[in-house]
């Protein structure tokens, strides 16, 4: 069973974002990994690149398909998560514990958009 | 509305991913590809491929028909051989690949793509005019099942009790009412068994229940035969590209008499082809997927990948790609466009990883 951990904002899209201050980490589901099966390769941005809340920042990609990744806000790419360019199976092995790019909000409003846990979990069932 | 196998309600059981495929609702992964990839390479691994198509091919000119229609040469076969080839348009385009079974004088066992199924028996139809055949679509009356790995011919024997030690590869026979023969489509050694939808269900149970033998799904099927450069109709072969064009002119004998299609490979062969088919090993490990653009150097679209993964028995990005002949030479730089971004690659042979048959 797909877990779905308290305290992260979700998207429709299957994307979480941890809010620390002025900065989000941002990351795919438990429920997203598991319907994936197993992550092959991770297309992420580079640092200093823009994201924007909507839009595609890269792609996650199982043996048979790639799917886009959809940046819940808007903001600045700090950090991306490099382990997963040699290890994007940690994707699966634990998905909250292993976010895809760190992001500076240029709109933390954007936030009260996404869903909290609960109501994420009611769109995955 | 797709078609269900006989073998549909045991994959909903097992908690397989159904997807469409060739007109039918078909198990895509039981758990996941990986693990059922690594059982038909090591171990032993079960398909249901009961939505292929069949087709008996009967009569006094039912030799001549085969000829006719197909691109192998079948004149003086023993008994129980198998061929492959292909049915082609007269443009040299292709109409679908196919095996065909000699199965006795005047008598052969087409085994055709699900997706072609009517467009291929409206072929033969078609051709049949002034043959003196009987041509019998068998597609319902028959299951299916790949049993495939190097585990393979013990589990066969020893789970279903079918002999087929002494089966050679690409060869067939018939035990009781099913057709066994030493095929696949995988790269290892295996064997398909036609019959009955209920012996195809038992055989299935049987086998499943043995844990000798992991059920494995059409998402493996493909990752199989891709990495052993295995051409899929629809991706690599269509009625666009050619077997010239696909290097795949082994299997078409232009020393026959006639088949459809000849002349116009003929010409391919003496004038050449405008694009073939090559593999590309990329340097990153991107992914690149049916349709992707391929590029030059100078960022000109010169072909488009056909079928590609990061191939899952050797750690690399690589895919098949049709592409300007110019291009096609083994060691060309080529680049593909992988959603904003274009990664490097280079023309290698089309196939990623050996074929391990049991001759």
């Amino acid at each position: 069973m797909a877990k779905f951990e308290e305290g992260l904002r979700y998207s429709e899209s299957h994307e979480y974002i941890r809010v620390e201050g002025e900065y989000g980490y941002i990351g795919i589901s438990d429920y997203a990994q598991h319907a994936l099966g197993n992550v092959v390769y991770v297309d992420m941005p580079e640092v200093d690149d823009e994201v924007t809340a909507g839009e595609e920042f890269g792609a996650v990609e199982s043996v048979k398909a790639a799917s886009d990744l959809i940046s819940p806000v808007s903001g600045t790419v700090v950090e991306i998560n490099e382990a997963l360019e040699d290890t994007p199976e940690l994707l699966n092995e634990d998905a909250f514990a292993n976010w895809i790019i760190k992001v500076k909000l240029s709109d933390p409003s954007e936030l009260d958009k996404l869903m909290d846990a609960e109501a994420y979990k009611t769109i995955c069932n | 509305m797709e078609k269900k196998t006989c073998l549909y309600d045991r994959h909903v059981a097992l908690g397989a991913l159904m997807s469409p495929f060739g007109g039918f609702i078909m198990p895509i992964q039981y758990t996941n590809i990986t693990d059922e990839h690594h059982a038909v390479r090591n171990d032993c691994g079960v398909f249901d491929v009961s939505h292929m198509g069949e087709v008996r091919i009967t009569g006094p000119d039912a030799e001549r028909y085969v000829q006719h229609i197909f691109t192998n040469d079948i004149a003086g076969a023993p008994v129980g051989q198998i061929y492959y080839g292909m049915m082609l348009y007269p443009n040299g385009g292709t109409v679908d690949d196919l095996l065909v079974y000699k199965m006795g004088e005047n008598d052969f066992f087409l085994v055709i793509n699900a997706a072609n199924i009517d467009k291929d028996v409206d072929w033969m139809k078609q051709h049949a005019t002034g043959f003196n055949i009987n041509l019998e679509h068998q597609s319902d009356q028959y299951g299916q099942l790949a049993v495939q790995g190097p585990q393979a011919e013990t589990v066969v024997e020893e789970v279903l009790g079918i002999p087929c030690r002494e089966l050679k590869f690409y060869t067939t026979k018939v035990v009781g009412d099913l057709i066994v023969s030493r095929t696949g489509y995988t790269g290892e050694d295996g064997f398909e068994i036609y019959g009955t939808h209920q012996f195809t269900q038992q055989a299935w149970d049987k086998l499943i229940q043995s844990g000798r033998c992991k059920p494995c799904g059409l998402g493996c099927r493909d990752t199989l035969r891709f990495e052993v450069g295995l051409p899929l109709y629809g991706d690599e072969l269509s009625a666009d590209i050619s077997p010239v064009m696909a290097g795949l002119s082994m299997f078409c004998k232009l020393d026959k008499p006639e088949f459809i299609g000849k002349e116009a490979l003929e010409e391919q062969k003496a004038n050449g082809v405008e694009q073939k088919l090559v593999g590309i090993e990329l340097t990153d490990k991107a992914i690149p997927r049916h349709g992707y653009p391929v590029l030059n150097a100078e960022g000109e679209q010169v072909g488009e990948v056909t079928t590609g993964y990061h191939c899952l028995s050797v750690d690399k990005s690589v895919c098949m790609a049709l592409v300007k002949t110019n291009y096609a030479k083994l060691d060309t730089t080529l680049y593909i466009q992988i959603r904003k971004k274009v990664f490097e690659g280079k023309v290698v042979k089309k196939k990623f990883y050996d074929k391990h048959y049991k001759k």
